[in-house]
């Protein structure tokens, strides 16, 4: 296991790189259109062939990586300090606060994480630039997705408040933001990594869906989500392999990180 | 009976938070209050004042809540822009559709994940073990928009792709959960004193298990509610799940938020149901 965690990591790494250089290794920009090559299979000139716009297809994916790997784990962030703000200082004040917090975690977890996303998307514009769909894709993914968090990081920070140390430092006479800052948020430092891994690939999907149902990023800017738009013309495994290859990498980064937070997991 | 209305309660609380939630969101949404009509220039100016005034009662959002909550409690659920039809309707023609596509779904995920969580579990190879975990890896990692487009592709049931949905969570929990009840002092025992696989899963696994996995049974609903979407959308399925994506590209806010309020409704009864029924269970074992 230790070996295939291993490997998770350098192809994360490999692809993060691969993505983070896409302006020194994309042969083309992301929106640039061959007018005379549209829909053309791979060649020397567009390595995975060209979409129906005549984009090229290899600069699309290295460029729509960027910005699924650079947002999600932003968006997860976000998602950590709002739950950090939510469940970990009412895990810690206890009482009304607790209480209340946990019931506002409770509505959010009730509701199907798709149908609320639909549901806020819609309530904001639809017909916006592509930068600000990436803005509002990743935003909505991180204010609305730390619910699940919070009530990990409340059980934890119940859980310091009541130990024997927590006690002792406040009979010392150490302040609450204090001792919040000290001794109880270093403490739930693996549960908020554990927390901050998880978000990532659930944002990364959601993403994925969203824009597959044309609700995400907007074009021309290319992420996973979109790239993946194009699988509603595929016709032929054999003949257009090529159209799976942004299939193929978001199932393999998805799945190392779901190997390596089985370690993770471990620790928090 | 004071569980049961404690939790009905919840429920009710829940409902009318989330409401007044929604129902704030709709209102400050960007476009609240504009209506194509006014821009009809057959209409005078007193008639479109009147519609101005119609609108303005909605501008005050407890106003707004309280109209709407009233008018929900006499099942008049507003009307779909962009279908302009009765949301009342529209849900008594669409839910049928999606509870046999999600109840199939559920049935058939729940199925494949508890046959190879069971299988990877009772071989105790860790062979086994690793391909299980690896198949349930690959469809953890694969969007149900992405599933959908190749089983329309492959002109296969829709109601496997939620399957497939529910499939590797529910996997992952069963395992887990199996893993650690077979790994109990007493169990160990009982196989070493050579119990058959079947007398020990049936009598002392499932009994332990069994609470647990009933709360899986309550969260798989909200998963394969949420995979419901892009399945309906991409496959061309007219239920529930259809209907919100429509509503979302339309921004038929009224039809969303009664559909996010109903879905909620769902899950939270499934969950407390399966909540329930593993109170039961816990205290017939216990």
């Amino acid at each position: 296991m230790r070996r295939v965690r291993q490997f998770a990591w350098l192809l994360l790494a490999l692809v993060t790189l691969a993505s983070l250089g896409a302006g020194l290794w994309a042969p083309a920009d992301y929106a640039m259109q061959f007018r005379e090559a549209p829909n053309f299979p791979p060649s020397h000139q567009h390595l995975l062939g060209t979409d129906e716009l005549g984009r090229d297809r290899f600069s699309r994916v290295l460029y729509g990586s960027r910005v699924s790997l650079l947002m999600a784990p932003a968006a997860a962030l976000l998602s950590t300090l709002l739950a950090t703000l939510v469940g970990g200082v009412a895990g810690y004040l206890g009482g009304w606060w607790e209480r209340a917090a946990m019931a506002a975690t409770d509505l959010f977890l009730s509701m199907p994480w798709l149908f609320l996303l639909l549901a806020v998307r819609a309530m904001l514009p639809l017909n916006v630039s592509p930068i600000t769909s990436i803005a509002v894709t990743f935003l909505l993914l991180g204010l609305l997705g730390w619910a699940a968090s919070a009530r990990v990081l409340c059980a934890g920070a119940r859980g310091l408040r009541d130990s024997d140390f927590v006690l002792q430092a406040r009979a010392c006479g150490l302040s609450g933001p204090r001792l919040l800052a000290i001794h109880v948020m270093p403490n739930l430092r693996p549960a908020l990594l554990a927390q901050f891994w998880i978000s990532i690939p659930v944002f990364i999907i959601s993403e994925a869906n969203l824009g597959i149902l044309g609700l995400g990023v907007s074009e021309p800017l290319p992420s996973w989500g979109g790239l993946l738009r194009e699988l509603e013309s595929f016709t032929s495994f054999g003949f257009e392999a090529w159209k799976l290859v942004p299939l193929v990498l978001l199932v393999l980064v998805v799945s190392s990180f779901q190997v390596i937070l089985s370690r993770d997991e471990v620790y928090a | 009976m004071r569980k049961l209305a404690r939790h009905l309660a919840a429920m009710a609380a829940v409902v009318l938070v989330g409401g007044l939630l929604s129902a704030t969101l709709v209102r400050l949404a960007p476009g609240f209050g504009a209506d194509e009509q006014q821009l009809d220039s057959r209409l005078s100016s007193e008639s479109i004042e009147a519609l101005r005034q119609a609108r303005a009662r909605d501008r005050n959002i407890p106003g707004f809540y309280l109209h709407y909550l009233g008018r929900s409690l006499r099942g008049d659920l507003g009307e779909s822009r962009t279908l302009n039809r009765p949301v009342r309707q529209l849900l008594a023609e669409r839910l049928p559709v999606t509870a046999r596509l999600v109840g199939a779904g559920l049935l058939a995920g729940w199925f494949c994940a508890v046959l190879l969580a069971l299988g990877a579990t009772m071989a105790r190879k860790p062979a086994c073990d690793l391909f299980a975990t690896l198949v349930a890896g690959v469809f953890l990692s694969v969007p149900a928009a992405v599933l959908a487009l190749l089983f329309v592709f492959a002109s296969a049931p829709a109601y496997l792709v939620i399957a497939l949905a529910v499939f590797p969570k529910v996997f992952s929990y069963t395992r887990n959960l199996l893993a650690r009840s077979y790994g109990l002092p007493h169990l160990v025992t009982a196989y070493a004193k050579g119990l058959g696989p079947l007398r020990l899963l049936v009598w002392h696994v499932l009994p332990v298990a069994g609470t647990q996995l009933l709360a899986v049974a309550g969260i798989s609903v909200s998963i394969a509610l949420g995979a419901a979407i892009p399945v309906e959308a991409l496959c061309g399925i007219a239920g529930v799940g259809q209907l919100a994506w429509q509503a979302a590209l339309g921004r038929d806010l009224p039809l969303l938020v009664n559909l996010t309020g109903l879905v909620t409704v769902i899950t939270l009864a499934a969950n407390w149901g399966a909540e329930l029924a593993g109170q039961g269970l816990g205290m017939r074992t216990a």
